[in-house]
This record gives C-alpha cells, structure tokens and sequence, in this order.
C-alpha cells in the first residue's frame, strides 16, 4: 500500500500537460472505436459510460480514501432523480440538467461523508449499507415525486448547446457522454495529484499517524465524499437523460454491490483501474448475463474471490508493472 | 388486546429467528473480525438442503434439521481451509467484504443451479403446525418453537462460554490471540471450531424460520443487511447484545408492519443509523482498540 503513494508522485516533466492529454487523446480514441464498431449499441455504451462515472467517483472515496462502502449508488440515483424531476418539472437544457445533477449529487455525497466517514470498519459498512437503503426505501415510497416503483419516465431533455437533438440511436448522447468523461476525468487526474489528494492516501495509508501529524482527517474525508458526488452526480444525470427514465434499480443495493466489483476489478485507487474495471465488467454482464443471470452470479463470485486471493491490487497493478519493465528496458 | 398480542408473538418469534442466525455472525466477528457477509448464505443452503430432504427424501423435520447442519458444515469446510483463513483478524475491512460478497454470488449462483430457482417451502410435521390453546387464547405453535429454540440457543451458548474450557479459551483467544497462542492454546482450532459453530447456528436458524423468512433465490443478498445490522446494533461477540438487538428490531420491524406499512423501511433504516452513529461498537459491545 505504502508504494502506491510514493511511486504515483509525478516526477518531473518535460511537458506540463502531456499526461492529461494522453488521458483525454486514450479515452477519446477507444470512445470513437466503440461509435464505429458497436452503432447499433450505442445505448448499452452510453450506460456505460454513465456508470464508469459512479465507479469514478467510488473510486475516489474507496480507492483513495479506504472507505468501505456498499452505499454508494444512493448519490447516483439521488442526483438521477434530481435531474429527472426537474426535466419532467421544465428544466430541459441539458447542462442545466447536468448542473442540477452535480449538485444533488454533491449534497448527497456531503451528507453521505458526513455520516460514514466518521468510523472504521463495520460501524462504517452498516452505516453507509442504512444511508443507501435509506434513500432506496424514500424512492420507493415518495410516489408522487419519484414514480415509485414504476419508475420516473418521460424525461426529454433539449438540445445540447441548441443544436443537437437526444435521437433515437443515442449518438447524441453517447458523444455528449463521451465529452463530459473526458473532462471530467482530466479533472480528476489534476485533483487525485493535488496535495488534497495526496493528503487523502495519506489518511489511507494510515489513519492514526495523518491525524498524529496534524491533518483534519474527517473533515477532509467528508469533503472527499463531496466531489465524489459530484462526480456521481454527473454520471446519474447522463445516464437520467439519456436513458429517459429512472428507475429504483438506480439507488440499489446490488448497484452498489457491483460497482464495487468493477472497482476492484480493474484496480482501486487507480482512475485507469476505475475505468478498465467498468468496461470488462459491463461488457461481459453485457452478454452473460442475458443468457441466465444465475450464471452470471457464479462466475462474479468466483472473479471476485480469484482477484481477492490472486490480485489484490486489481487488474491494472500487474500491467502497469509489466508496462513499467519494458521500459525499463528500453532504457538501459 | 388481541392485535397488541399477535404483534408481540410475532415480533418475538421474529426476533428469535434473527437471533439464531446472526449470534453466529456475531461470534465470528467478535473472534475473528471477519465481516462475514456471506452468513446469510451459510442459512440458505440450510434452508434448501431441509427443503430437499424432507420433500424428496421424506425424512421427518428433527432429522432434516440436523442433516441441514451438518451438511452445511460439511460444505463450508473447504471455504473456511481455502478462503476465510486468508481474512481472519486481518485489519482491511475491503477485502474482507469483497471476498465474502463474492462468496455469497458463488453461493447463490450455485444452490439456484443445483435446486432450480423457485420459493423453497420446508413443511412442518403436524405437531408443530396447528394452533396451540395456551389458556386464553391460541398461538400458532410454530412461534412457540421458534421461540423455545432461541432461548434454548441463547442458553446453551452461555453455558458454553462461560462454563466449558472450550469457552475458556475462546475468550482468551478473543482477548488477545497472540498471549492465547503463546500459552499453547491452538488457536487455528478454536477458529475453526468456532467457524464451524457460527455456520451451524446460522443454517440451524434458516431452517427453523423458513415459515419467517421463506427460503427463497436471493435470499443471502436480501437479509444480509439485517443479520449485519442486528450484529452493528447489539455489539460483535455479545450474546446479550445480540439477542436484544434481535428483539429491538423484530418489535420495531413487525409493528411498522403492523401499523404504518407504506414506512417501515424508512424508519427501520433510520432508526439503525441513529444507533450506529450513537454507538459504533453496539449497545453491548467493546471496541477493540
């Protein structure tokens, strides 16, 4: 664990933004060979994209942070429901809704952090598993606002910028969804290396000894949860828009169960792992999963107890290693 | 009079069940720290191994029981050498819910493979089935069993931690593991033990309360909070703890169902939040700093 903080320190560079351009130039290449090899699934990819906001923002708080938690998708779907009651209510700017969205799901995150990153370990894990309930169980009950269990549907949101129409074949919005990742994940790339997220592995790393040095460890964890709802709230405003509806599947428990599987999956407390992670997972629920979901099941327990024992570190730890050594030796 | 009376059966018969299965959680987590979410799961393939031997193999219910615990020990012998052994006391609360959860998926996937996925009833014989007169009234007899059982339970187990050597040395181990193994107790042996201990309460309590919680597909995912929120509440490793947690939600859950339906949830999840934040080591518990 103590490597991580360490080796991830940004050495000097030559070029000041050369690695936030490589991020934006990658994801925007994988993004556009998903458009021009998948068009016909570009509903599945934009949902991906959506959820890879949530597996972001979790990451935040679980791959930087240390939190446990098996809540997190209660600041998707609040910020989700946000941003489809105000367009159902008027509000039809996309950005508006985006920025409404953001800001549900900053609030959210704020009173998340505020109640489970007070303890450790099981005191944490309940607490954060009863905030998420919480907010599933009010979805479900305040029919009248939410839809209930029928979900929140007729959400059409306007043009972005008043030009491009949301289209059946969602290319609008997979593109719309495709742009917001890439800032947004630039940002974030700027924000984990910032000395607040640098303070933030601290805490991880070792809780007693941050505190000991005399860094404000709670409130800086609950400020962590803030913008990890935020970035929460950017993917269930995406996802609200472009999918149309939302649904109690957004604020369940087994959403927040399975990002955290993606998460670990690709590689907690990397944004890279945070990203890998979503679109191997989703990509084989994709398919398996449509086949017979008890399947689906048995096999991501089995990943999951195999990643546990055999890679704690998630996938992305052993190519990073194995693209470090190379090099390495083309250097010497 | 008569509805206060049948919320209280219920609530108490409730309670009991929850009782059973999670005190074995509970023991877990107060000896070997291991936040064990698969527990539920543990009780559901005891709930369909009684379903399966007492609708295929037509045994009677006492000789389902046991076979139910005995098979689901059977079957967690090798998750306990290959996997739990890995977690024990270790401090990362994430891999030790990861793990778990996976376990549990692997669990569900594969009990659903084998026994179809369909609602598992387990039938009571006819003793236990009919309503039974207790003077003033009659209560179904089920409840009463459920209830007998629990305190039956509740008892046995402190008579076998305060009373036996086996208890002796459990709490030595739970004190401080090291000092217990450097006095020549075999602690690898108490652990597994008590592993064993904890799954068999759990699948003796998913059999016993199938008629309360019904044995059903998703069952380890649909309780596991409550188990764990009964554990949170009452304090890890306390049998008082957990059996008055138990009764605290199986009264508060029941009459929210009772009288306000639409909001139970609601108010039972913010209820335990309250609690927790109050008290994070449970109403009985100690932290272990």
């Amino acid at each position: 664990m103590t490597g991580i903080a360490t080796n991830d320190v940004p050495a000097r560079r030559r070029l000041p933004l050369l690695q936030e351009a490589g991020s934006a130039l990658a994801i925007a290449v994988i993004g556009a060979i998903g458009y021009y090899l998948f068009p016909d699934d570009l509903a599945f990819l934009t949902r991906l994209i959506g959820i890879s906001f949530l597996v972001l923002s979790l990451d935040l708080v679980t791959g930087y942070c240390g939190i446990a938690t098996l809540g997190h998708a209660a600041q998707f779907g609040v910020a989700a429901y946000a941003a489809g009651i105000a367009c159902v209510r008027g509000v039809t700017d996309p950005l508006a809704l985006l920025a409404i969205g953001i800001f549900a799901g900053t609030l959210m995150g704020l009173i998340s952090g505020a109640l489970i990153a007070r303890f450790r370990g099981l005191p944490q894990l309940v607490l954060s598993i009863a905030v998420g309930q919480l907010v599933a169980a009010l979805a479900n009950k305040l029919q009248w606002l939410t839809g209930g269990s029928d979900g929140l549907s007729g959400i059409t949101p306007g043009k972005v910028f008043g030009i491009y129409n949301f289209d059946m074949y969602s290319r609008t919005a997979y593109l719309f969804s495709l742009a917001i990742l890439i800032i947004v994940f630039v940002a974030l790339t700027r924000f984990v290396r910032s000395p607040f997220g640098l303070m933030c592995r601290a805490i991880k790393d070792d809780d007693l000894r941050a505190k000991m040095i005399g860094v404000a460890v709670y409130p800086r964890l609950v400020l962590m949860y803030g913008v990890s709802g935020a970035v929460a709230g950017v993917g269930g405003a995406l996802t609200a828009m472009s999918t149309g509806v939302v649904g109690l599947d957004g604020v369940a428990f087994e959403r927040s169960a399975e990002v955290l599987v993606m998460l670990v999956l690709g590689g907690a407390g990397h944004l890279w792992g945070a990203l890998a992670g979503t679109i191997i997972f989703m990509i084989f629920e994709h398919i398996v999963a449509a086949a017979n979901p008890f399947h689906w099941m048995t096999l991501v327990g089995l990943l999951l107890i195999l990643i546990v024992v055999f890679a704690p570190k998630g996938l992305i730890e052993p190519a990073l290693s194995l693209a470090r050594r190379l090099t390495k030796g083309r250097a010497s | 009079m008569r509805l206060a009376l049948s919320i209280l059966t219920d609530a108490v018969a409730y309670g009991m069940v929850l009782f059973i299965i999670s005190i074995g959680l509970s023991i877990m987590m107060g000896l070997m720290r291991v936040v064990n979410l698969a527990h539920g799961a543990f009780a559901m393939i005891g709930g369909y191994l009684a379903s399966y031997a007492i609708r295929d193999l037509h045994v009677h219910y006492s000789v389902a029981i046991l076979l139910a615990v005995v098979g689901t020990i059977l079957v967690s012998i090798p998750f306990e050498l290959l996997l739990y052994r890995r977690i024990y006391r270790k401090s990362d609360p994430l891999i030790q819910v990861l793990m778990t959860i996976g376990i549990t998926f692997l669990i569900i996937g594969v009990v659903n493979f084998i026994f179809g996925p369909s609602l598992k009833t387990i039938p009571l014989p006819p003793l236990l089935s009919g309503p039974l007169d207790i003077g003033f009234r009659s209560v179904p007899t089920h409840r009463l069993f459920v209830i007998a059982c629990g305190l039956v339970t509740a008892l046995s187990l402190w008579w076998l931690i305060e009373k036996t050597e086996f208890g002796i040395k459990l709490r030595a181990s739970v004190d401080h593991s090291g000092m217990a193994d450097a006095l020549g107790i075999r602690t690898e042996i108490i652990y597994a033990a008590t592993f064993a201990l904890a799954i068999g309460l759990g699948a003796f309590g998913g059999v016993v309360g199938a008629e309360i919680l019904p044995i059903e597909p998703f069952y380890a995912l649909r309780y596991m909070v409550t188990f764990l929120v009964v554990v949170s509440v009452g304090g890890a490793g306390s049998i008082m703890g957990a059996l008055s947690a138990s009764m605290l939600l199986g009264l508060a859950d029941t009459t929210g169902k009772y009288l306000a339906p639409e909001f139970g949830e609601f108010f039972f999840y913010l209820a335990v939040i309250c609690i927790v934040f109050l008290f994070p080591h449970g109403l009985f518990g100690r932290s272990h700093a």
